[in-house]
């Protein structure tokens, strides 16, 4: 870097000169753009988190029906606001590792079926009680019981006993697990006073924001709380607002206006026109959600391999990526895992060859056409995809036939009915989080109908090994098997694209959800 | 006043109570069609055959049609909705607030509509024909022609996006500052009134023109009145009827029409939480709230009836 841009970026980062004539005057000593963006962000970073002011966000994904209680946090608005004003016991840091906070230590057996977490000194709730083991055992039961109709509840069935002892907590598992502290990552899990058992919607926590404001559907409201536990990394801003708005035009109005600091969602088909409007910076990056069409393995005639094989090799996916999602994605190899979950290897990448789908094709003996079931809500841009993906597969001599359901029941009559549809999943933090929800012989949401005795041992194997290396293989070989005899055709992962105005500093890509993981207003600031 | 005039506006009433009811009776049949039950409805994906039945039991759905209606209707008349289903919300509660919203943008848009239509109606009878009142019309048939979510949006991209003079987004709440809830409301009401403008001022128009061919304003004006004069005094008067009539409409239209405004502007009035529940199956809302609508726009009509009486000697004494 030259010392004059460096000058130049410093000068910007205490507000002393515009954004833009500093991108004038890079462009002139020969920078592009993004980098001279880079160069600014990164100065703006060194020069620290400013204090002050209130952030706001105009988010997709709130209702009127929405609570304060985390057991029943299904949608982005509440899951985010959450983040502001709740606290984790362990959360996932954006390098993909643990990031310990109400637990200071967290320890398991060698077999990996008894854990224990150490509760942090010093971790005061808004209400000016100390957070105690009993307040974090009692979470984890509430989130337990049947009666909390809990979102986490799929995984707290497998804990067997739940005990506080002192400053810590130890929890003895049905069967071994050593992604136990992801689990406990799960967004539902924010720790209350006595778990929320007195009163489940009371919106107290000990984060980093106290709530004053929480008008369901319309807008959500918080102030810093001043005995914040780690006030120097997280609640920069005085105050942190949520503005629900489900339309995507009025988002990025209110984002070009200067009314919000930063949106959610913002559509691929829009993000090259964001672009140019001075002061908005688009924030797209991977995750681990995915787009899919799903064959149920058995069901005629996808209960043939050679068809299903056809079927993976007759996608052109580059197209599709190009097309549907304008690049922001990544292409996809037909197993549910992307360089986001921990553990990740790389396979060959499945590519679109039509003699060879040809070649399966006839050795299946099917002949007629199939028959797939898109929908607009199936994923954005689903129809198109699913007319893609017909064109492509003419050209290896297989007839699809698209039949458009109503997006009105589309999960409730189709997915996971019908044997094969377009569909998306939002992906999960760990691989065995994923393979336990969707592909073991026994889940419900099992919506390819694999149901192989053999991938399901090596699920519970994998579960139980706490050898890294070990662990890393046996994933590899999951993944292979459903890549080539699965129900699954994954074309392309999708990215989620955020976007923040002028002045919004600090931020940090965040791969397992979107907005940095739902700490966006957390975490950043506005810069003077 | 005389009697007949009060035994013709409590005739109206009655009739428009007994239209209530009607309605009441379609809304509450139209929600027993709708595929699926409230109960399957609630428990969703996981419903299994045993909660299904024990929910159905504690809702009261196994009881015959005729009753569960009857229920209903008592709690609506004595000011209990029931309670949402999703969020378990008093309904009442919710709506209030709601209401008002609605009715605050309602009124605002109505304060600069009405009088900006009829202003407008009469000077474009005083100039008809001429070049004024082709403009007048052009622009108001062309404003009312354009769906509403496409003015929110023009007005968006001008004012709030390019000149940044009025925000975008319309969120109000509680406790907000006169000053910024009118800044903040600006935008819908301009796109509502846009949207109403051209029925009403089109209506005053016609209404007038049509007193215009009348012997008495013939006779106005060989008295030497000016043309405003003439209007003002005794074509107006005549033509209140129908101005009465269309301005009730539009009225009602403001309240129950601005679904699509609100949720471009993410206002937070009936519309939007119609939309939310209507979206989330939530049948108590969706009864509540169209019972609601239904009566705003039965009672305006009324009042329009009743103001047309009023102004017409006509009507008042029936022959």
């Amino acid at each position: 870097m030259s010392n004059e841009l460096e000058y130049l970026s410093r000068r910007v980062a205490s507000g002393k000169l515009s954004r833009r004539d500093f991108l004038g005057r890079a462009a002139a000593l020969g920078v592009t753009a993004p980098f001279a963006n880079m160069l600014l962000s990164s100065a703006a970073r060194a020069e620290g988190p400013v204090k002050g002011g209130t952030i706001k966000a105009g988010l997709v994904g709130g209702e009127s029906t929405n609570s304060l209680d985390p057991a029943l946090f299904m949608t982005q608005v509440p899951t985010i606001f959450g983040k502001c004003w709740g606290e984790m016991i362990v959360e996932l840091s954006p390098d993909g590792k643990l990031e310990n906070r109400i637990a200071e230590e967290i320890g398991a057996s060698d077999d990996a079926k008894v854990w224990t977490l150490k509760i942090r000194d010093g971790v005061e709730f808004h209400n000016g009680k100390t957070v105690t083991a009993e307040d974090v055992a009692a979470t984890l039961e509430r989130h337990s019981d049947e009666k909390s109709k809990s979102g986490a509840l799929g995984y707290m069935k497998g804990i067997e006993s739940i005990k506080a002892s002192g400053k810590e907590v130890v929890l003895t598992l049905k069967e071994a697990n050593a992604d136990l502290p992801y689990l406990l990552s799960d967004y539902h899990l924010i720790v209350q006073p006595n778990g929320g058992k007195d009163k489940a919607d009371a919106g107290i926590s000990a984060g980093p924001y106290k709530i004053t404001t929480n008008e369901p559907g319309v807008r959500h409201g918080g102030e810093r709380f001043a005995n914040y536990w780690q006030g120097d990394k997280m609640g920069h801003a005085d105050q942190v607002e949520i503005i629900v708005i489900n339309d995507a035009t009025a988002r990025t109005a209110a984002l070009q206006g200067g009314q919000v600091n930063m949106i959610n969602r913002v559509e691929p088909k829009i993000v090259d026109l964001i672009k140019r409007v001075p002061g908005v910076t688009i924030r797209n990056h991977a995750g681990p959600g995915h787009y899919v069409f799903i064959m149920h393995c058995n069901t005629a005639p996808f209960d043939n391999n050679d068809l299903r094989m056809a079927l993976k090799l007759a996608i052109d996916r580059e197209e599709m990526l190009n097309k549907v999602l304008r690049g922001y994605g990544s292409l996809g190899n037909d197993f549910p895992i992307n360089a986001s979950y921990p553990l990740f290897t790389e396979i060959e990448q499945r590519k679109y060859d039509p003699d060879k789908a040809k070649f399966h094709y006839k050795k299946s003996g099917h002949d007629g056409s199939i028959l797939l079931r898109t929908s607009d809500v199936a994923f954005p841009g689903a129809v198109d995809a699913s007319q893609l993906y017909q064109q492509s597969a003419a050209k290896a001599g297989i007839k699809i036939e698209l039949k458009r359901e109503p997006g009105d029941g589309y999960w409730n009559e189709v997915w996971n009915k019908q044997p094969f549809c377009a569909s998306y999943w939002g992906g999960r933090s760990t691989q065995d989080q994923m393979y336990s929800t969707a592909y073991i012989s026994t889940a419900d949401w099992n919506d390819t109908r694999f149901k192989r005795p053999d991938f399901d041992k090596m699920v519970l194997a994998a579960r139980a090994e706490l050898d890294e290396a070990k662990r890393k293989q046996m994933y590899h070989d999951m993944a292979v098997l459903v890549r080539d005899e699965g129900g699954l055709i994954l074309p392309m992962f999708n990215q989620f694209i955020d976007a923040t105005g002028a002045k919004v500093g600090g931020w940090v890509d965040d791969p397992h959800q979107e907005l940095m993981n739902g700490y966006a207003l957390a975490k950043c600031w506005l810069e003077a | 006043m005389s009697s007949p005039i009060v035994k013709l506006i409590a005739q109206r009433i009655a009739l428009g109570i007994v239209l209530l009811l009607a309605v009441s009776v379609l809304i509450f049949a139209g929600t027993q069609i709708l595929p699926g039950d409230v109960a399957q409805a609630i428990l969703g994906q996981s419903a299994t055959p045993e909660s299904l039945a024990n929910l159905r039991e504690q809702l009261g759905l196994n009881q015959p049609a005729y009753i569960r209606y009857f229920h209903w209707l008592g709690g609506a008349l004595t000011g209990d909705l029931g309670t949402a289903m999703s969020s378990g919300q008093d309904i009442a509660t919710s709506i209030k607030g709601r209401l008002w919203n609605t009715l605050f943008l309602a009124f605002w848009a109505a304060v600069v509509a009405v009088p900006l239509a009829i202003i407008l109606g009469l000077i474009a009878v005083r100039y008809r024909n001429g070049w004024v009142d082709k403009l007048i019309s052009g622009l108001a048939l062309a404003s009312t022609s354009f769906p509403e979510f496409f003015i929110g949006y023009v007005l968006v991209f001008f004012f709030a996006v390019k000149y940044q003079w009025f925000p975008a987004i319309s969120t109000v709440y509680d406790g907000m500052p006169f000053g910024e809830r009118m800044q903040a409301i600006a935008l819908p009401a301009g796109a509502l009134t846009l949207v109403v403008l051209a029925h009403m001022m089109r209506m005053t128009r016609a209404a007038i023109l049509n007193v215009m061919q009348s012997a008495y304003v013939e006779t106005a004006e060989l008295k030497g009145l000016s043309a405003f004069n003439v209007i003002r005094k005794h074509a107006f008067p005549n033509a209140i009827a129908p101005i009465i009539n269309v301005v009730m409409l539009n009225l009602a239209y403001l309240i129950v029409g601005v679904v699509v405004v609100e949720v471009i502007f993410v206002y937070p009035g009936m519309g939007q939480y119609l939309v939310d529940h209507v979206t989330k199956r939530d049948v108590p809302v969706v009864q509540a709230v169209g019972l609601i609508f239904a009566a705003v726009y039965i009672s305006l009509n009324i009042i329009a009836d009743i103001g047309a009486i009023v102004a017409n000697p006509r009507l008042r004494h029936p022959k």
